[in-house]
């Protein structure tokens, strides 16, 4: 069966509390983290983009797959922050990684949902016959602008997944993908930062298209809540998911280890498929994932995983997503913060 | 780095870290076509395993324009596992917490923009382990 083969992910160094953005601003920190169950972020270095961290990501992947990388065929990258508007993130990371030239790559773009698009499209390759390992990642380095609620949650982080057909080490049972024309969040060309619907941004855009996606899938496979041990769901902040995940009859022990989002912020594409990998570092072997992402415009993936017996033996190979959150951190003030993110100008 | 053809012209060595080996066992990141110390041109392509040790270092405060918002930066002469000695910036620490003798990893990180309508440069910089 076609599955995860490789998987890593990628957090950066830095962070600021969420107490740092609310005293800039003047904002009750109280409410602030009662409404978005939040307490810092992440925040990419100088040196660090979308590029940067799918490579860290994808060589995080490959040390767990053990595969030559020769015979990856396709690599997607999703992301809302490409770093160049005409010139492909991935080939860049090919060329780092010593995938390629015979290679099929593309930059993916669906808000928060481009990083699944590019596991959905890898995996297909696979199931299809076409190669024998894609490679699928969703990164960013998001943007939120000085002042707005998106402050405390756009964030910056990874992660990248192999698929295949052989020692995989999560099955994906089951997919299923659900789409509709909905303008609750979005970036024009030449916009530093996204525009949102405020209160639209929940139930017609996050809940319609996650449930929604969310319940055919679960018909779909036959299964019921409690036939799983975890559950990710896109996280743009703390409580979103929560409520998602209990809507469609998950508990709080089911969602706990992929709810990264306190710690770590929204990272866009990079959001529900880093839960999905803090949950393959402490999944047992037969235990089932439910999976399902969101990206604004509005979309939601659904996949099924179930862990085989080769995850235990890969886990420990690379660093783990939790051990990165809770790893080495360098706090900035927020001056440091808008010069980190290039949200002021300077002199020449 | 700085114009097109010389940055892909770099990429092996600057994204995949492959050095050249000579038959005396010297080994040169960025590639050296002529041995230096023995004027042997027979070498073989290795690629660096991507650790190593600070041999020195120095803080950067007053840096040309590219680098000028970074400052303080530090700048250290690596020694990797195989011989190769490289001058890399060392990132994501704080100067007290580097020593002579620190351990590296080679990471993949942007080394420089060249403006705002540029290409972007990216390369290997080291951080401790």
């Amino acid at each position: 069966m076609v599955g995860i083969v490789g998987y890593g992910a990628y957090v950066p160094a830095y962070r600021i509390k969420a107490g740092t953005i609310a005293s800039q601003w003047g904002d009750d920190i109280v409410a602030i983290e009662r409404g978005l169950l939040m307490k810092e972020k992440t925040v990419p270095g100088r040196d660090e983009d979308t590029i940067t961290i799918a490579i860290a990501a994808a060589k995080n992947a490959l040390k767990r797959a053990g595969i030559d990388p020769q015979k990856i065929g396709a690599v997607y990258i999703g992301s809302e922050s490409h770093p160049y508007a005409v010139k492909p993130s991935g080939t860049v990371l090919v060329d780092a990684m010593g995938i390629g030239p015979d290679v099929h790559v593309a930059d993916f773009e669906f808000a928060c949902k481009a990083g699944s698009e590019a596991m959905y499209v890898a995996y297909s390759h696979v199931k299809a016959d076409n190669m024998e390992y894609a490679l699928g990642i969703g990164a960013d380095t998001s943007q939120g602008a000085p002042g707005d609620a998106l402050e405390y949650s756009a964030s910056a982080g990874g992660a990248a997944f192999i698929f295949g057909k052989t020692n995989v080490l999560a099955d994906v049972l089951y997919t299923h993908s659900y789409t509709s024309d909905t303008a609750d969040f979005w970036r024009r060309e030449y916009q530093h930062y996204p525009r949102h619907g405020g209160r639209f941004t929940g139930e017609p855009a996050y809940f319609k298209h996650l449930l929604g996606c969310g319940s055919i899938l679960l018909e779909k496979s036959g299964m019921k809540p409690s036939d799983f041990a975890h559950a990710v769901f896109h996280m743009p902040n703390g409580k979103f998911p929560l409520k998602a995940g209990k809507t469609l009859g998950f508990t709080q022990e089911q969602m706990d280890q992929g709810w990264v989002v306190n710690l770590m912020g929204n990272t866009y594409s990079g959001s529900s498929p880093t839960g999905l990998t803090a949950i393959l570092d402490i999944v047992k072997p037969g235990e089932k994932i439910f999976m399902v992402s969101f990206g604004s415009g509005a979309g939601s993936d659904g996949f099924i995983f179930e862990a085989q017996d080769k995850i235990a033996e890969v886990q420990d190979l690379a660093p783990k997503t939790r051990d990165m959150l809770n790893g080495k951190k360098i706090y900035l003030d927020y001056g440091q913060y808008v010069a980190y993110r290039k949200k002021i100008r300077f002199g020449e | 780095m700085a114009i097109s053809p010389r940055y892909s012209r770099e990429i092996p060595h600057r994204y995949r870290l492959e050095a050249t080996k000579f038959k005396s066992g010297k080994v040169y990141l960025p590639t050296r076509y002529i041995c230096p110390e023995t004027g042997d041109r027979e070498f073989e392509k290795i690629t660096l395993n991507g650790t190593g040790t600070i041999l020195s270092y120095t803080i950067i405060h007053i840096a040309s324009d590219a680098y000028a918002k970074q400052t303080p930066f530090a700048i250290a002469i690596v020694e990797t596992d195989e011989g190769a000695r490289l001058t890399t910036q060392v990132v994501d620490c704080k100067e007290d917490e580097l020593k002579i003798g620190s351990r590296v990893e080679l990471i993949f990180r942007k080394v420089m923009e060249e403006g705002d309508a540029g290409i972007i440069n990216y390369g290997y910089k080291a951080i401790l382990i």
